[in-house]
């Protein structure tokens, strides 16, 4: 389409086509996939962290009711970022040391030397001799895991608000019937509560997409280190397309990529909502039925 | 070096008084409390001024969603879908790198790239985009009983809306501007991880407790202390707004008072 060859020499549009698709760009967009896949990996294993930290705080067992209470309270109050920054780095020595504990089993040194976090050889992670891609992937793993965890808790919160709002009586009615508290949770408590958790959910959602610059905190190369990267100021010695400092317009284009992104999301989510509520007898669905009648 | 001394060197660090060097080597618990305290001081300031400025500007953007001329009300309704649709960690580095290539224009733009006044206003447009979108739903759930009452009266524009109006959206608000106030002392940890720079290492409490999770390779100190400071942050917020929201009330029969929970919400 245009000759890129030659950069030099081109100018308008045809200088821009061709400093948008630099080998550098392309990292850019596919940074924007980095992006998506984080949401589509963490927003599930998210919802099963709340899930089974919802579940953990209705437990009858008092140990484990403490623990799932514990879990919910403990990211209020507490700024995430501060958790993101902690997870990083707890998760990252905690998978180390469980991996000293069993690979090194007769390493005498103690782990911690003044400042420094010693392992021996063969539980580092990943391994020194590991190729880069290794290294990247397992850094977006222990980023996902993080964002995981204090999605997770969030997601506990809504789903605990979900299940008690789950009307009494069909829990009496499934008492009445002779179901065991477990089919009791499992065939009446858990498919009812969808409805309730749906608004705290795509709340959540919403979060969460804001969230994902938070990446760039974690060490990954995402979109906002590429666009600091790129946005800086070039000189003609060291790139064929030299500028001033265009960070300013790059992050103006990020800005426009998540307002796109959380407006799709908004539309999408109140179409489902709106799926939800036909038929159900709250004031949203009353008013549903009055429009289409 | 005794912990008082480290406390009259670290106390007043984040903002330039005291001792010019950070700790390099053996950190005591001492100097880690000291410091992330020290470093709360710009998280409170910058809490407390967005806060305080951003309520007008929510009052005036809820009534402008709610009015009834169209160019005003469409203005108030990009004003809050662009701040509240986009990442605050993005709106800073916007905005920072906004402030720096303005610079040149006018010399004014200068003080605007430094933390205390350029994220400040950052916090300020954001809690106010936040507070504005709490204000304009309680707006509308202010009873149709209440206004036709003040009509009754004969109160109308300013004084009904000063006497009548305003009051009771305040009231029915309270619950969800005291979540906001609360996200919002949090977000002020994102300052300074967002372009803005910590000038002569003067920053706030997340500055600081990464500065020693990096330098021990520790993390399982610096951050409880932060999280500890942060907890009673939200304490003495949850109480402040707890008595306002007491006197909003004052004239409701009180059970039909709303209490003050606190509700999870969320980041931005």
């Amino acid at each position: 389409m245009f000759d890129c060859t030659d950069p030099s020499q081109l100018s308008g549009l045809s200088w821009l086509m061709c400093y948008l698709t630099t080998g550098k760009h392309l990292s850019l967009y596919i940074s924007v996939g980095t992006v998506l896949l984080l949401l589509a990996i963490t927003a599930p294993t998210a919802l099963l962290f709340g899930f089974g930290g919802a579940s953990a705080a209705r437990s009858r067992i008092p140990p484990l009711r403490w623990i799932g209470k514990g879990y919910i309270a403990v990211v209020r109050g507490v700024p995430d970022i501060a958790f993101f920054l902690f997870f990083v780095i707890a998760l990252d020595q905690a998978f180390e040391w469980l991996r000293h504990k069993w690979k090194c089993p007769d390493w005498s040194e103690p782990i911690r030397q003044g400042s420094d976090f010693i392992v021996c050889a063969e539980a580092k992670l990943p391994l020194g001799t590991a190729p880069q891609w290794v290294h990247e992937t397992y850094g977006f793993f222990v980023a996902v895991l993080t964002f995981a965890i204090v999605f997770g808790a969030f997601a506990a919160n809504v789903l605990y608000g979900a299940m008690r709002a789950v009307p009494r009586a069909q829990i009496e009615t499934a008492e009445a019937y002779g179901l065991s508290p477990r089919q009791t949770f499992w065939r009446i408590l858990v498919p009812q509560m969808w409805v309730f958790a749906l608004p705290g959910l795509s709340n959540l959602w919403m979060v969460l997409i804001k969230a994902t610059p938070l990446l760039f905190l974690l060490g990954i190369e995402d979109i906002v280190y590429w666009a600091r990267e790129l946005g800086s100021a070039k000189t003609p010695r060291f790139t064929d397309y030299p500028h001033g400092d265009w960070r300013m317009w790059y992050f103006l284009a990020l800005l426009i990529f998540y307002l796109a992104f959380t407006r799709v999301s908004e539309i999408v989510l109140d179409r489902i909502m709106g799926r939800l509520t036909r038929g159900q007898a709250t004031l949203a669905g009353e008013a549903q039925r009055k429009a289409a009648a | 070096m005794s912990c008082t001394q480290t406390i009259m060197d670290y106390g007043l660090r984040s903002v330039g008084i005291g001792e010019r060097l950070l700790p390099r080597t053996d950190f005591t618990l001492c100097q880690q409390f000291t410091l992330i305290g020290s470093g709360m001081i710009w998280n409170i300031y910058f809490g407390v001024v967005a806060l305080s400025f951003g309520f007008f500007l929510a009052t005036a953007v809820a009534m402008g969603k709610a009015s009834h001329n169209r160019l005003i009300r469409k203005s108030s309704e990009w004003f809050i879908f662009v701040f509240r649709g986009s990442p605050l960690f993005i709106q800073f580095f916007f905005a920072y790198f906004c402030f720096l290539a303005l610079k040149p224009v006018a010399p004014f733009f200068d003080v605007l790239s430094s933390a205390w006044l350029g994220a400040l206003i950052v916090l300020f447009l954001n809690t106010a985009a936040y507070s504005g979108e709490i204000f304009y739903g309680a707006l509308q759930s202010v009873p149709k009983g209440d206004m036709e009452a003040a009509d009754a009266y004969g109160l109308s524009g300013w004084p009904r809306f000063r006497r009548i109006t305003w009051p009771t959206m305040l009231r029915l608000a309270w619950p969800a501007y005291t979540n906001e106030a609360i996200f919002l002392f949090q977000s002020t940890t994102l300052v300074f991880f967002s372009g803005f720079p910590a000038w002569q290492q003067r920053g706030d409490a997340l500055y600081y407790a990464s500065y020693f999770a990096d330098k021990t390779f520790n993390p399982f100190v610096p951050y409880p202390i932060l999280a500890g400071y942060f907890i009673m942050l939200t304490l003495v917020i949850i109480s402040i707004f707890g008595l306002i929201n007491r006197r909003l009330n004052r004239h409701l029969p009180s059970d039909r008072r709303q209490r003050l929970k606190m509700r999870m919400n969320v980041i931005r």
